[in-house]
């Protein structure tokens, strides 16, 4: 993809990740397969955002957890600054956990309650044998607290004294402790206040600039990824269906679950909101269970041809860098 | 709180809302009712060698079923011990059996539950096969075939009860092990790389202990009264050592003549067992103070 920055800093290839399904207690009997992530290819160049969007249930955390391999790979590779990382086990995976980190969706779930906040956002350091120094540790808590916009005295106080954005600082500074290169930020401030979630998103993009980080940001619609995201890939039942610059996708949306997605975002900008057509989704996101065949989206697709039912498009790559999986643009 | 000067990075500082949010809680008076009772038990229990309490098995056959008097404050039983001092050294009894097999029960218990509850699988599948073996047993069984093979003492109560109360705190670990491992911290914690026991001993213990120690109060409760019946049944601790189970049973003989001899020891029983079932209460209600904290 020629709108990547010429160093890339992760690489997937046709990741696989598939969950079984089993039925018994002593006795177990695999009576299905979740297809949560089915096959998806993307890279991240160093300090670049790659948004990925997509409905709840298509696989976007399955993707996050994957790639941190918190998950079994199903197959696909994940090299991870040209390192194959796809079959680490957890004593290899380690050195790179200080590398990539992640932060995580619930305000609530995502910190210890029985923790201070210092215990909280020291932890990585701690687990990584960099906590020796006292002195030394205290202050590098009270600066990453600062990183993030919070006071180095809230570090004494417990979690649920803290408001939910104050809580993602958190996460996020713990994120930081040990300077990872790649951050997964999973639906960072979808549990926010609108508000709120702008204070958040302001604070990624600052945080990137100064400390040049390398984000994967996740969401569920298009509106939140739109100022952060460099490129954006978008996510359908366990597939990646169409992934293009920021401005390409917004301006010109070629998948029609794109399309979708995007008319379900109001626009500032009145001349594209005149130029769109309204094609709002409706139904149910079928079953990652049960895929349909064909092209998955076909089930709900408003273009949807007869080739569709039947033949699963493949992912495309055309002359001006963005890839799409449809029978529209084959 | 004071306004603090952020230089270093201008992000939009959230210092909205950091006044703790605690709620009030008011403990009730029945709480406090409690915690006297148990402390004046507990203290009697203790330092019973050094009150100025007759023996609690001197028989003075010429007073029995001596009425309250200056000598013997709550009167002599059947067979002219003094009730009172039996009362006491009952209480360091029925407390260390009441303590001690619930510890057995919340350290084995604790630990299997939690095991079982983090780490699922084939060892979770054992675990909670053997807690049903463990409760499909008879108890009553299970209390005479140990104590006809091993002898009636404190310490073979004590594990009987301990042993038989293991099922109930490895379910109670294991299901709050089971939600708290799909919350995100724990994710968190794996994701910086902790080993397992980090994992087990600081994330998630420290959330597991509260609503354990509220059980454990409730598992107190519980073994003080299964040690009565045990004790009444003449299969707890043996005489004439004194327990609140044993003087009801020998209280029943004279039911009609000196009814106080079992009334006396059931109303301590009673008042204990209550006791600790609203400590217990309180705790566990005051360990889940906010929503999403457990
Ligand atoms: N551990 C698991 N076992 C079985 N199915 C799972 C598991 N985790 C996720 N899934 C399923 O995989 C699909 C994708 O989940 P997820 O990645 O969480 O979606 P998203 O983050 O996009 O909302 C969902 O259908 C979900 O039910
Ligand atoms: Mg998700």
């Amino acid at each position: 993809m020629n709108a990547s920055p010429p160093e890339t800093l992760l690489a997937v290839a046709d990741l696989k990740v598939h969950f079984p399904i089993t039925k018994g207690i002593v006795v177990k009997r695999q009576v299905g397969t979740v297809k949560a992530v089915d096959g998806i290819s993307f890279s991240v160049g160093r300090g670049e955002t790659l948004g990925l969007v997509g409905e709840s249930g298509c696989g976007k955390s399955t993707t996050g957890l994957a790639i941190l391999r918190m998950l079994d790979i199903t197959s696909g590779k994940v090299e991870f600054e040209g390192e194959d990382i796809s079959a680490y086990d957890r004593g290899r995976m380690r050195p790179i956990r200080a590398r990539m980190q992640m932060v995580y969706q619930d305000p609530y779930g995502s910190l210890n309650p029985r923790m201070k906040v210092a215990d909280i956002v020291g932890e990585p350091l701690v687990v990584h044998g960099l906590a020796t120094d006292k002195d030394k540790y205290r202050a590098r808590v009270a600066e990453l607290l600062k990183m993030v916009g919070l006071l180095p005295d809230m570090a004494e106080r417990y979690p649920h004294e803290f408001s939910g954005g104050q809580r993602q600082r958190i996460g996020i500074a713990r994120a930081l402790a040990l300077e990872p290169t790649l951050l997964i930020c999973d639906e960072p401030v979808s549990a926010l206040d609108v508000s709120i979630q702008a204070q958040v998103v302001n604070l990624f993009m600052e945080l990137q600039e100064r400390l040049g980080l390398t984000y994967i940001f996740i969401a569920h619609d298009l509106s939140v990824v739109r100022h952060i995201s460099d490129r954006i890939a978008v996510m359908y039942l366990g597939r990646i269906v169409e992934i293009a610059t920021r401005d390409q996708l917004y301006k010109d949306p070629l998948h029609p679950y794109t399309q979708a997605l995007l008319a379900a975002v109001p626009i500032a900008d009145p001349e594209i909101e005149a130029g769109r057509t309204q094609q709002i989704i409706t139904g149910e996101i079928p079953s990652a269970l049960r895929p349909p065949p064909g092209c998955r989206f076909h089930t709900r697709c408003p273009k949807a041809m007869d080739v569709c039912k039947t033949v699963d498009p493949p992912m495309r790559e055309r002359d001006d860098g963005r890839a799409v999986a449809c029978h529209l643009h084959s | 709180m004071a306004v603090r000067e952020v230089a270093a990075l201008d992000v939009g500082v959230d210092t909205s809302a950091v006044t703790p949010v605690r709620r009030q809680r008011r403990l009730g008076g029945l709480f406090v009712a409690s915690v006297i009772w148990i402390a004046l038990v507990g203290l009697g229990a203790i330092f019973a060698g050094l009150l100025p309490i007759p023996s609690p098995t001197e028989m003075d056959m010429l007073g029995k079923r001596a009425l309250p008097s200056a000598e013997h404050w709550l009167g002599n039983d059947v067979l002219g011990r003094d009730v009172f001092s039996r009362l006491i050294y009952g209480g360091r009894i029925s407390l260390t059996v009441g303590l001690l097999a619930p510890v057995i029960g919340v350290t084995v218990g604790g630990a299997l539950g939690m095991l079982a509850g983090y780490f699922r699988g084939r060892f979770e599948t054992i675990v909670t096969g053997g807690v049903d073996v463990l409760l499909a047993f008879p108890p009553l069984v299970f209390a005479l075939a140990v104590t006809a093979y091993l002898g009636q003492s404190i310490l073979n109560i004590t594990l009987v009860i301990g042993i038989l109360g293991i099922p109930a705190f490895t379910r109670v670990a294991r299901a709050v092990t089971l939600s708290l491992s799909e919350r995100e911290f724990v994710t968190a914690a794996r994701a910086l790389g902790a080993t397992h026991s980090r994992i087990l001993l600081r994330e998630l213990l420290p959330n597991v202990a509260l609503p354990l120690v509220a059980f454990f109060l409730l598992g107190v409760a519980v073994t003080i009264v299964v040690e009565g019946a045990l004790s009444f049944l003449g299969l707890g601790v043996p005489p004439p050592a004194p327990s609140w189970g044993s003087m009801i049973g020998e209280g029943r003989e004279s039911l009609d003549i000196a009814p106080w001899l079992a009334f006396l020891p059931a109303i301590f029983m009673f008042l204990t067992v209550l006791a600790f079932n609203v400590i217990g209460d309180t705790l566990r209600a005051l360990t889940d103070p906010r929503p999403g904290a457990l």
